[in-house]
């Protein structure tokens, strides 16, 4: 190899390395790494919750007795909480307990992201700055899509509506300084005129109020004023970051979102802690893997829209320590899409958006990407190209695969799934569904005619092509973050996870592909064992020499109280807490920035020097050179940990490697092309060291695992089921 | 000439039947590979440009340069049959050169890299990738100078060359490009980043074939140019009139800012048994200054192929494989044509034009899948001088404007055309330039009135902080953005400058180097999109919401025949308005262009638009080569 292809090589190993300790950065992953020294602290019982579209699964951590328990009940849409409080009373009776046991309650909720997926938030209204009054209409120009794309896309509606849309007679200039004074007569006029309009909710987006947010805070004590019952949101205190489009639009989401989750907060709380006693302590899953307390979360729920999900991976994460895998791509499928995420170092990967649906706000969020591909997924051939196609269009829950008799008729994953045998009419999913193999046949018949194939063969390419979207999306949280597959485990959860985990595992090389044990409840495990976690960071844009350590220092330590003032509310003692700062500085002219992160002791001792020159080290390594120009600060963040939690397991008796006592019965699956013979074995049977070879398949309550001929599975000690090739 | 293909391993490929679902995988895979390699460059290239504009196209070709997965489509072969020289393993090939390469990069802002993936001493496929840079060096900051007459006034011309040759970096040719650009730190990390991305897919191109096996992954790319050709067959045939009712189009940009205008681009389209003809036979000649838009004809192809497939099969990964289905004819020496060395660099104007005119003509035949005229246009707005620390400071920034009507519903308001374009925030350009945005605003009535309405344009009000100079490429400021099967023309654009002690001036959509000084106030008006279907038959309940939702004027509302009473409707008022209107107007047009002729349009040039109406261009030795 030449030396300049060793040189574009090593290129690109710096950019992938600098990306990782980016991304371990900017999930905190510092300052978790300095912890680990666990309280002696006298714990009550700490029970999470996850609330899903069809089940609501709990788990009970009990720290002193070194036991877990966990329950699964249907989940009731029109009122979650009667679903929670419906499993409480089940896991109490199973284990005996008394629900004023319960001292801590962690929840994972998609009430923010339901209420945005289904347009069902408040009524909002908006001030602005004068001349800004259309910043969401016009957005950031962007338009999805490729060339032409303009063409079929359809913007959708603002969240705050323009005709409920005032400007404020004020300027904040770029500096903070004001150019023109708040008119507080005509906002007066103007409000009482909007409020008159039932806005439910309002929103206080100015402009440059990132950098003096005076004006946004008197707006809101005169909307108090005129109408105390309307809750405000004020941009430069949800996200006090420069740019006024994503500043307007996640403040606005804020206030979308606020009236519901705070009606859910409160009343789950309520009953809570009618059954449960008033010292109770209930926080809630944020879309960044931490927690925030129930008030904060009523405050700030645009932090929420991630939190269904951030409990899969916080759940993956706590079973990979316990099996002591730290590098982990996380797989969580469903009916109607999949989750994947990364783990590095025990550490999820975060980034600092959040997307929804059309909606994207600047809130920080576990990286998890989302594709329509499911078991409910649909396959379908256009006739034009005759191309097989899987999805995004699913089944959903109604009429469901065609397997499942509710009248479905489109072939679907499940339906692929049923006819190569890897779900056996034996398997009872969510314990008493039926399977039926004719009507899944007749479905995939469609995709065997439109293609001139065999059956088998149709449903070997369905779940072939799905895979392959899946590992799109695995590729997208790594391979594009520079992060080598090869270097990674596999976990799959979910309802349909840990079908296709061997078979994704395959595809992008990563070993062993993991099946924790319950995968159906793995988000409330996650909900469970999650830290506190909080981050406060604004925009700070000045050149290096034209600012003060003094004010660096000051603002950091303004933020780090920001910060930690949400933990303190959620009895967390603030020896107990660990700080972290992250600094956004460049070469003054540069479009981009790098995130620096320094502890506060080293900010202390080393000051501004040490972050440029560390900054110069990273440059270099990055893009080969460094400039001796001016540095430019552009952002400060400080974030903030609770205490770790200690794990816990329940004890599995070790077995010897053979499973026959697990065995249920012989079957066939379709696999490579052809039916081979398999053997179906009881998960709840098996023991810790048994053995089995592919092709195998293992049945549970609320899912089923393949072992693919060729690949053979062990039980670890506690109880992951662990898949290898045979030849490695 | 054509390119010697030097390779080590003689055996020939062996095309074999690939089953369709592994070609799908295969199809894919590439797909995700050409993603991977956007994602690389985003992260790691440095200019604004390219990072947040994403002011950059990649593709993945097969061994003969035919375009399996991009945007663009192939330039390749061109290359390779032009190229007199070898082509080895490691090569990497540049060039910004729009006369070497037949108008693959239009202007020599975008730099090409071209390079042949081998494997096991076999070519297989292709990478490319070109990016706009900031600066090419030239006579201007920017180096996008309107009064340019030649190409050489623009920076510098680099012909295709190896930049790498066998792996090796020729650092000298590439110290000779930094060397003449006003920002090399930028040029360099974005050329870096643009290579990166290339190995990145020389990466993804080899794990297929390790994983599928070379005949398989060879075989792959034929089926997939085959399926695109086989879909694109059907297309044609469907939606292509037959000679004998050719469709014929044309438009116009204004002037090109030496005060001579409009030059018109026309085309028509008629099917030949499978083939369709793009004739642009009856464009203008080419011109003295830099609005020349050098046309690539497989471009042109995949513009046309990208449109209409979308209907059909939206997943389909779009390719090369249909060329043979169609002929593009440019007369040499039009304006779409020019011959070197003709200026090149503000080719935005014509290259955003060109779609408005595919549109036309596409529509003719299908009324219902017409679009009418939209934001055809990146207008340029630049801004630079010295603060009053005597620092230099630059701004280059795009503009947007209103989304056409279209069958499927509005226009969005100040929305961009081009796929992944983005705005840049008014808070950034505060920050960072002398300039307070005093407003952001969608222009009210600035959408043509139709059933589905076309979206508004932007005005953006800048106030100068510092005393500098301005230089603004706009266009659309005489002609109107037509609208379509019964639809209103959108409004046009427009430029006011307001200096600090009240003075007006009109402002021309073209100039470079304005002065201004501290206080003054800058209105850049963009224009609407056109309207699409007849206004009068659009909900008067969503012309009310319009009108709250201060979109549409109280009086704009009366192009829809809708009548309000202090913001209520007066229902029986509209009904009767619009029986009025429809009466005196009479059946529907298909295309409203909002002038009857260009003299016509030229005699009240100057009542409506302030400026004296742009003299008729002079072509000179070139203008017999067009008719």
């Amino acid at each position: 190899m030449s030396s300049t292809d060793e040189l574009i090589k090593k290129y690109e190993q710096r950019l992938s390395a600098f990306e990782k300790r980016l991304n371990s950065i900017e999930a905190g992953q510092v300052a978790s790494q300095d912890l680990g020294v666990s309280s002696s602290r006298v714990k009550g019982l700490r029970l999470g919750v996850d609330v899903g579209g069809t089940f609501t699964d709990l788990l009970l951590l009990d720290e002193s007795q070194g036991r877990t328990v966990t329950a699964k009940v249907p989940s009731t849409p029109e009122d979650s909480s009667v679903g929670v409080l419906n499993g409480i009373r089940k896991l109490c009776r199973q284990a005996n307990l008394d629900p004023s046991d319960i001292s801590e309650v962690m929840h994972g909720t998609t009430v923010a992201t339901n209420t945005v997926l289904t347009n069902a938030g408040a009524v909002v209204g908006l001030v602005t700055t004068q001349g800004y009054r259309d910043t969401l209409q016009i957005a950031r120009s962007f338009v999805p899509g490729g060339l032409g794309g303009w063409v079929i896309w359809n913007k959708t509606q603002p969240l705050a509506p323009l005709e409920l849309t005032i400007e404020a007679t004020e300027r904040i200039g770029a500096r903070g300084e004001i150019v023109v004074p708040l008119d507080e007569d005509r906002l007066r006029r103007d409000l009482q005129q909007l409020f008159a309009r039932g806005i439910e909710a309002l929103t206080v987006a100015l402009f440059n109020s990132y950098v003096n947010d005076a004006h946004e805070q008197r707006i809101r004590q005169i909307a108090q004023e005129i109408a105390p019952h309307i809750p405000v949101s004020t941009s430069a205190a949800i996200m006090p970051e420069m740019y006024e489009y994503e500043r307007t639009e996640t403040t606005v989401v804020n206030s979308y979102v606020r009236p519901l989750v705070a009606n859910y907060v409160h009343n789950l709380r309520d009953e809570l802690k009618q059954i449960m006693g008033s010292s109770l302590n209930l926080q809630i899953l944020r879309s960044d893997g931490g927690l925030a307390s129930a008030d904060s979360a009523i405050e700030k729920p645009v932090n929420l829209l991630m939190s269904g999900p951030a409990g899969g991976v916080s759940g993956a994460l706590w079973i990979a320590k316990q099996a002591d895998y730290n590098n982990l791509l996380t797989l969580d499928m469903g009916g109607t899409s999949t989750d994947v995420a990364l783990i590095e170092n025990s550490v999820a990967r975060t980034r600092r958006e959040t997307r929804v649906g059309d909606v994207t706000v600047r809130a920080p969020s576990i990286d998890v990407r989302t594709v329509g591909a499911g078991g409910g997924s649909i396959a379908y051939v256009p006739e034009l190209t005759k191309a097989l196609r899987v999805g995004p269009q699913s089944a959903g829950a109604d009429p469901g695969p065609a397997a499942y008799g509710f009248g479905g008729e489109e072939p679907t994953v499940t339906d692929a799934n049923v006819v190569l045998g890897y779900l056996p009419s034996t398997a009872k999913l969510g314990g008493d569904m039926e399977i039926s193999h004719e009507l899944a046949s007749r479905a995939v018949k469609k995709i065997a005619d439109a293609l001139s194939i065999s059956i088998e063969e149709a449903a070997e390419g369905i779940v072939r092509i799905v895979n392959e979207n899946m590992c799109g999306a695995l590729r997208l949280v790594s391979v594009e973050q520079g992060y080598d597959p090869r270097d990674f485990a596999l976990i799959g959860f979910g309802g349909a996870g840990p079908l296709h985990a061997n078979a994704l595992a395959r595809l992008i090389n990563s070993w062993p592909a993991i099946i924790p044990p319950g995968p159906g409840v793995l988000c409330a495990y996650g909900d469970a064992t999650t830290r506190l976690r909080n981050e406060a960071s604004q925009t700070f844009v000045a050149s290096v020499s034209g600012t003060s350590e003094e004010t660096i220092k000051k603002s950091l330590d303004d933020l780090q109280k920001s910060a930690a003032q949400a933990l303190h509310t959620a009895n967390e003692a603030e020896s107990e807490l660990e700080t972290l700062y992250q600094i956004d500085i460049r070469y003054r002219g540069q479009g981009m920035k790098l995130t620096i992160d320094i502890s506060p002791d080293d900010f202390n001792q080393k000051g501004l020097g040490e972050v440029t020159s560390r900054f110069d080290q990273e440059h270099e390594k990055l893009f080969t050179f460094a400039l001796d120009a001016e540095h430019e600060l552009v952002g400060l963040r400080a974030i903030v940990q609770g205490e770790a939690k200690d794990f816990v397991s329940n004890e599995q008796t070790s077995g010897d490697s053979d499973p026959t006592p697990a065995k249920i019965e012989p079957t066939r699956i379709f696999a490579d092309g052809s039916w081979r013979d398999a053997m179906t074995y009881d998960r709840s049977k098996l023991r810790p060291g048994n053995r089995i070879p592919g092709p195998a398949i293992i049945l549970e309550m609320d899912s089923t695992t393949v072992i693919l001929p060729d690949h053979f599975c062990t039980i670890d000690a506690i109880g992951n089921i662990i898949i290898w090739p045979e030849n490695q | 000439m054509t390119a010697k293909i030097i390779e080590t391993n003689p055996t020939p490929f062996n095309r074999q039947d690939v089953d369709s679902i592994t070609l799908d995988i295969i199809e894919n895979a590439l797909r995700n590979a050409r993603n991977e390699m956007d994602a690389v460059l985003f992260r790691t290239a440095m200019s604004p440009g390219i990072r947040e504009q994403h002011d950059a196209f990649p593709l993945i070709a097969n061994q003969e340069g035919k375009m399996v997965v991009g945007q663009f489509g192939s330039f390749l072969y061109g290359f390779i049959n032009g190229y007199e020289g070898t082509i080895e393993d490691g090569d990497i090939f540049i060039t910004n050169d729009p006369y070497s390469c037949n108008g693959a990069v239009s202007h020599l802002n975008d730099w090409l890299l071209m390079m042949p993936i081998f494997h096991q001493g076999r070519l297989v496929s292709w990478a490319a990738m070109f990016g706009h840079m900031t600066d090419v060096g030239g006579k201007v900051p920017g180096s996008l100078p309107t009064d340019a007459k030649m190409i050489f006034e623009e920076g510098m011309v680099i012909p295709p060359s190896k930049i790498y040759r066998k792996g090796e970096l020729a650092d000298e040719i590439l110290n000779i490009m930094l060397h003449n650009c006003r920002m090399p730190e930028w040029n360099k990390s974005d050329f870096f980043a643009i290579v990166a991305a290339l190995r990145l897919a020389e990466r993804r191109v080899r794990e297929n074939i390790d994983r599928f096996g070379v005949d398989t992954y060879i075989s792959a790319m034929w089926d997939m140019l085959d399926r695109n050709k086989t879909a694109m067959s059907f297309i044609i045939q469907t939606i292509i009139p037959e000679s004998a009712n050719k469709a014929t189009f044309e438009d116009w940009i204004d002037d090109d800012g030496m005060g001579n205008g409009p030059y018109k681009i026309a085309c028509s389209l008629w099917r030949e048994g499978d083939v369709a003809h793009f004739d642009f036979t009856g464009s203008d000649p080419q011109s003295l200054s830099s609005i020349n838009f050098l046309l690539n004809e497989e471009m042109f192809k995949m513009f046309f192929g990208a449109f209409t497939i979308n209907l059909f099969d939206p997943q389909i990964l779009f390719n090369d494989g249909f060329y043979d289905l169609v002929n593009v004819h440019i007369p040499a020496g039009s304006i779409l044509k020019p011959q070197k060395p003709a200026a090149l660099s503000c080719r935005t104007h014509l290259l955003g034009r060109i779609f408005d005119l595919m549109g036309g003509l596409l529509g003719q035949n299908a009324p219902d899948a017409l679009n009418a005229a939209g934001f055809s246009d990146s207008p340029h707005f630049m801004y630079s001088g010295f603060d009053g620390n005597g620092e230099w400071f630059q701004l280059y920034q795009i503009g947007f404007g209103g989304v056409p009507g279209r069958p499927v519903g509005d226009g969005p308001d100040g929305h961009s055309m081009w796929p992944a374009f983005t705005n840049v925030p008014n808070e950034f350009l505060e920050a960072y330039f002398p300039l307070r945005i005093r407003e952001y605003t969608t222009i009210a009535d600035s959408g043509g009135a139709g059933l589905h309405r076309g979206g508004n344009g932007i005005s953006i009000g800048y106030e100068f902080l510092e005393a500098g100079e301005i230089s603004i490429h706009d266009d659309r400021w005489l002609t109107y953005p037509w609208g379509v099967n019964g639809g209103l023309p959108g409004q046009r654009s427009a430029k006011k400058l307001v200096r600090k002690d009240g003075q007006t001036d009109n402002i021309p959509s073209k100039c470079d180097r304005i002065s201004v000084a501290e206080g003054d106030l800058l209105y850049f008006n963009t224009w609407g999109g056109g309207g699409w279907g007849d206004p009068l038959e659009r909900d008067p309940e969503l012309v009310l919401k319009d009108v709250e939702r201060g979109l549409v004027s109280e009086a704009g509302a009366r192009n829809y025949g809708v009548v309000l009473e202090s913001g209520h409707l007066d229902l029986p008022a509209t009904e009767q308005l619009r029986a009025n209107m429809a009466r005196e107007r009479g059946d529907t047009q298909l295309f409203d262009r909002g002038f009857g002729s260009i003299e016509e349009l030229k005699s009240r040039c100057e009542t409506e638009t302030g400026f004296a109406p742009p003299r008729e261009p002079v072509f000179y030795a070139k203008a017999r080569a067009a008719e």
